[in-house]
C-alpha cells in the first residue's frame, strides 16, 4: 500500500483513516454477530462463513490480479461481503452453492464495475440475489437454531455434493424427534400461517428452536460501537428503522389483523442487519446528509411494502438493491448549496461552472459593472 | 461489389438528380410491383397452408386427445360439447365461435362406447400468471379425478410442483364435487387449504412453499366447475352415446 | 468477376455471418428470440434453423425482386416477403410439433420483425445477385443459429442438467432455476460477451506486439 505512488488532482485533502482502516474496523464488529450465528447453528454456519469469505478472498484476488481492479487484496472488503453474505444466507445453504453465491458477490457484483467504490450495488446483496433466484428452495430452508448436536453434527444439507440437490432436513429434524420444531422463519410463519412470534424471543434470539438469525440487539449494539467511532454514519440505520417503523404502524393501524405489530416488523428477518452493515455501505449510498435520510426511509419503506404486498416473505434485499439503484439520483437532487449562493435554480446552475477560472473572473467582471 | 450495384439504379430512378421528388417513380410502377409481390406472396402463404393443414389439425386433436386421457384414463374417444347459459348441453359442430358465455367441456367415452367422464378446462392467476389447467369429472361419484396442466408460467422448481408432487396430485383422485340440493351450485366448494390442513373431502392439500400457486388450482376448478357443473348433471343422459 | 477469384469470395461471404459479422455476439442483433426462446438447445435450435430458413428465402426473394423494386415501396415490399415467409415457417412448425410451437409462443411471429432479416434485405440482398445473396444470407443464419445455441446449451446444462433433452447428470441435480428465467438469459449472453471481447483483445494485443 505505501509503495504506490497516488497521482491525483488538487485539492490534496485527505483524510486521516485509510480504505483498510475502516473495513478492518467494521469486520472487527462484524466477530460478535459471526460468533453468535457460530452459536446459534454450530459447526455449519461456521463451515459456511469460512467457505462464503474464503471463495470472495480468492475471487479478489484473482480480480485484483488482473490490474484492473481499484482495490487491494489487503483492504478488508472482501471479507466483510464475504461475512455479510454468509449471515444472510441460512445456516444449512449447501457449501457449494454458498461458494457460488460469493463468487457471483464478487465478480458480478464489484470486479465487473472497476472493484471497490465503483460498484452500483452491495457485492454481498447482489451474491445473495443470485442465489435466491437460482436456487429459491435451498434458500427458503432453515433449520431451527440451538439444536443439541450442533457442534459436531453438520446440517445435512450443507454438505450436498456440488451441483447436487442437499439432502432432505425436513426427515432429518423429523428423525430427531423434536417437538413444536417448525423450519419456516418468523417471517414466514406469519406470511403463510399467520402466526406471530413473540417479541422477547425475536430481540434476542435465544428462544428455542426458531430458524432466525443473530439477535438484533447485538447487531445493533455492534453498529454503535461503528456509529460512535464515525466508522459508519448512523443517519441511515435511523432512518431504515424509522420509516420502517412508521410504515408498519400505520398498516397496522388500518387492519391489525392483516398486518404485524412494528415490533414484529423491525425485529424480524434481516432489517437489523441490512439497516446497520448493509444499506450503509459506503460505495452504494449516498454521501449528502439529506441524501442519506431519504435513501434510509425509502428503504424501510420498500422493505415493509415488500413484505406485506409480495409473494416473498423478506424483502429487505430488494429493498436494499432499489435504494442502491436510486443512490446517484438521490445524490444529484440533495447536492447542498454552496456558501454563499442562494437556493434559486439560477444560482445553482452558476455554480456548477464557477470552478472554472475565466467563469469566475467575467462573474467579478459582472459584478463590478453592475456596482457602477 | 460497386460494378454489381450500378446496372440495378437506373431502372427505378429515371432522373440521377439529388432531391428524392415523390415523382421519381411513377404510382403504376409501384403498383405493379406490390401487385406483384403480395401475388407471390399469397400463393406461397395458401400453398403452405394448405399442405400443413392435416398434419396441423392431426396433431392438434392428439395434444388434446392426449390431455383429457391424462385426466380420464379409462378415456378411448372424446367428442366436444357445449353448455349454454340456459342449461341445454348439446354437442358441438364444426369449428366455429361458440355462443356468449357457453361452456366447452369433452365427454370421454371407454373402449365399449360408455361415459367413461368429464374433461373441462379453467384458470385462475397464478403467481407469474394465469394457470390453466384441465380437470376430469366422473360423473358416477361426483368427484374430480384427475389434474393435467394445460398452460403455466409458474416459477420452475417450485410452482411447477403442481405437475409433478405426488402429494399433492392425490387430492384429485377423489374430489368431492356434488352439488347442492337445487342443482344450482355445489354443495361444498372446492378450496385449496394451507398444507396438511385437509379435513375434508372437497378440500386440496397445498404444497408447502407453492401455496399460491395450489390455490390457483384450485380457485380454477371450483370457479369452472361452479359454472359447468349445475348446467351438466342435470343432462348427463345426453352425453351418453348409443 | 473472374471465376478465380468467385470461390474465396463466396466463402468470405458466407463466414462473414458467422464470424465477422456474428449477429448475436459482434452485431448483438435480434436479441428479443435470443433471450428469450433460448432455455434449452432444441429451442435455441428449432428458432435458428426457422429465422434462417425465413433469411435465406426472403433474401432470394428480395434479390430476384430488386430490378423491379422502387425505392420509395422497398421497405413495404420487404416486410410482405418476410412476412409470408415467417407464415409458412409457423405452419410448418406447427405441422411438426405443437409443443415446440408452444414453447416458442409469439417468437416465432416475431421473426417478423427480426431485425437481422431486414438489415439484410436492405443491406445486401436488394444490392446483390440471388446467388450471392443467398449464400450471405445463410451464412447469417448459421451464425445466428450459432448464437442461440451457445446460449441455449449453457443455459440447458445449468437450468436442467441435460443436453437437448439427454440428461448429463445423476437425477440428483440441482436446476439453477435462475438459468431457465429471463435474468438468466442476460447473465449467459452477457458473460459470451466478455469471453469474445477478451479473446478479440489478446489476439489484437498479440497481433501489435
Amino acid at each position: 500500500m505505501s509503495s504506490t505512488i497516488e497521482i491525483r488532482s488538487a485539492p490534496h485533502v485527505k483524510g486521516s483513516r485509510t480504505v483498510e482502516q475502516i473495513m478492518r474496523q467494521v469486520v472487527y464488529s462484524l466477530v460478535p454477530v459471526c460468533a453468535f450465528f457460530v452459536w446459534q447453528y454450530g459447526i455449519s454456519a461456521l463451515a459456511l462463513i469460512t467457505v462464503v469469505t474464503g471463495v470472495c478472498i480468492w475471487t479478489e484476488r484473482v480480480f485484483t490480479g488482473t490490474g484492473t481492479q481499484s482495490g487491494h487484496i489487503q483492504d478488508y472488503s472482501s471479507v466483510i461481503t464475504g461475512l455479510l453474505l454468509a449471515l444472510t444466507l441460512p445456516p444449512g445453504f449447501p457449501l457449494w452453492m454458498a461458494a457460488v453465491a460469493a463468487f457471483i458477490s464478487i465478480a458480478l457484483g464489484k470486479a465487473l464495475f472497476g472493484g471497490i467504490g465503483f460498484n452500483v450495488f452491495n457485492p454481498a446483496l447482489v451474491g445473495r440475489a443470485f442465489a435466491q433466484a437460482a436456487f429459491p428452495t435451498a434458500i427458503a430452508t432453515y433449520t431451527p437454531s440451538f439444536l443439541s448436536g450442533r457442534g459436531s453434527e453438520f446440517i445435512p444439507s450443507s454438505l450436498a455434493l456440488p451441483l447436487m440437490q442437499p439432502a432432505d432436513t425436513a426427515a432429518w429434524l423429523h428423525g430427531m424427534q423434536i417437538d413444536g420444531w417448525t423450519g419456516a422463519t418468523p417471517l414466514a410463519q406469519w406470511k403463510f400461517e399467520q402466526t406471530l412470534v413473540g417479541a422477547g424471543e425475536l430481540l434476542t434470539s435465544l428462544g428455542g428452536h426458531l430458524p432466525i438469525g443473530p439477535s438484533p440487539v447485538l447487531i445493533v449494539l455492534c453498529g454503535l460501537y461503528l456509529a460512535s467511532r464515525r466508522f459508519m454514519d448512523w443517519r441511515i440505520p435511523m432512518a431504515v428503522f424509522g420509516s420502517a417503523a412508521i410504515t408498519a404502524w400505520a398498516l397496522f393501524l388500518l387492519d391489525p389483523a392483516r398486518f404485524p405489530t412494528p415490533f414484529f416488523t423491525l425485529l424480524s428477518g434481516g432489517l437489523a442487519l441490512g439497516a446497520v452493515y448493509m444499506a450503509t455501505d459506503m460505495a452504494t449510498s449516498p454521501v449528502t446528509p439529506k441524501g442519506m435520510w431519504f435513501y434510509g426511509a425509502l428503504i424501510g419503506f420498500l422493505t415493509v411494502i415488500i413484505r406485506n404486498f409480495s409473494g416473498l416473505p423478506e424483502g429487505v434485499m430488494y429493498a436494499i438493491l432499489l435504494g442502491n439503484a436510486v443512490t446517484p439520483l438521490i445524490e444529484r437532487v440533495t447536492q447542498p448549496t454552496p456558501f454563499g449562493k442562494g437556493a434559486s435554480k439560477k444560482a445553482r446552475r452558476a455554480a456548477s461552472y464557477s470552478l472554472n477560472p475565466s467563469y469566475i473572473s467575467r462573474d467579478g467582471d459582472v459584478q463590478e459593472r453592475d456596482k457602477s | 461489389m460497386n460494378q454489381t450495384v450500378i446496372p440495378i439504379h437506373p431502372a427505378p430512378s429515371q432522373a440521377p438528380a439529388q432531391p428524392p421528388s415523390p415523382q421519381a417513380t411513377p404510382t403504376g410502377a409501384m403498383l405493379r410491383t406490390m401487385g406483384l409481390v403480395s401475388t407471390i406472396c399469397g400463393l406461397i402463404i395458401v400453398g403452405a397452408y394448405q399442405s400443413t393443414l392435416g398434419a396441423v389439425a392431426a396433431n392438434k386433436k392428439i395434444a388434446l386427445e392426449r390431455a383429457v386421457f391424462k385426466v380420464i384414463p379409462a378415456a378411448k374417444t372424446i367428442a366436444e360439447f357445449v353448455a349454454l347459459p340456459g342449461g341445454e348441453v348439446k354437442e358441438k359442430v364444426g369449428a366455429g365461435e361458440t355462443a356468449a358465455g357457453a361452456l366447452t367441456f369433452y365427454a370421454a367415452y371407454d373402449g365399449s362406447g360408455q361415459l367413461a367422464g368429464i374433461a373441462a378446462e379453467g384458470g385462475a392467476k397464478g403467481y407469474a400468471d394465469t394457470v390453466r389447467i384441465m380437470y376430469g369429472y366422473s360423473p358416477t361419484c361426483a368427484c374430480i379425478v384427475g389434474l393435467g396442466v394445460v398452460s403455466m408460467r409458474e416459477t420452475p422448481g417450485i410452482g411447477d410442483k403442481i405437475i409433478t408432487d405426488k402429494a399433492f396430485l392425490a387430492n384429485f383422485v377423489s374430489l368431492d364435487a356434488k352439488l347442492n340440493g337445487e342443482l344450482k351450485a355445489l354443495a361444498n366448494e372446492i378450496k385449496t387449504v394451507k398444507h396438511g390442513a385437509k379435513t375434508n373431502a372437497w378440500q386440496i392439500d397445498a404444497i408447502s412453499g407453492a401455496t399460491i400457486t395450489s390455490r390457483a388450482v384450485g380457485k380454477a376448478i371450483n370457479e369452472s366447475a361452479q359454472s359447468l357443473l349445475p348446467r351438466l348433471v342435470p343432462n348427463l343422459d345426453k352425453l351418453k352415446k348409443s | 468477376m473472374s471465376t478465380i477469384a468467385a470461390a474465396p469470395r463466396t466463402w468470405d461471404e458466407f463466414m462473414e455471418g458467422i464470424w465477422k459479422q456474428n449477429p448475436v455476439f459482434v452485431m448483438v442483433l435480434g436479441m428479443c428470440p435470443t433471450l428469450a426462446v433460448t432455455v434449452s438447445g432444441v429451442n435455441a435450435l428449432s428458432m435458428g434453423v426457422a429465422t434462417s430458413f425465413v433469411l435465406v428465402c426472403s433474401c432470394a426473394l428480395v434479390s430476384l425482386m430488386r430490378s423491379f423494386t422502387p425505392k420509395e415501396v422497398r421497405i413495404a415490399v420487404y416486410i410482405v416477403i418476410i412476412a409470408t415467409f415467417v407464415t409458412v415457417v409457423d405452419y410448418a412448425i406447427q405441422a411438426i410439433s405443437l409443443a415446440l410451437y408452444d414453447a416458442l409462443g409469439a417468437f416465432i411471429q416475431l421473426i417478423v420483425v427480426n431485425c437481422i432479416i431486414l438489415g439484410r434485405a436492405e443491406a445486401h440482398a436488394s444490392k446483390n445477385a440471388p446467388v450471392p445473396a443467398m449464400i450471405n444470407a445463410a451464412g447469417m443464419g448459421v451464425g445466428f443459429t450459432i448464437g442461440l445455441l451457445a446460449l441455449g446449451v449453457v443455459r440447458e446444462i445449468f437450468g436442467a442438467g441435460t443436453l437437448f433433452g439427454v440428461s448429463l447428470f445423476s437425477a440428483n441435480f440441482q436446476p439453477w432455476v435462475i438459468m431457465v428465467l429471463p435474468p438468466g438469459g442476460f447473465f449467459v449472453l452477457g458473460s459470451w460477451l466478455l469471453l469474445f471481447s477478451w479473446w478479440a483483445r489478446r489476439k489484437e494485443a498479440q497481433q501489435n506486439a
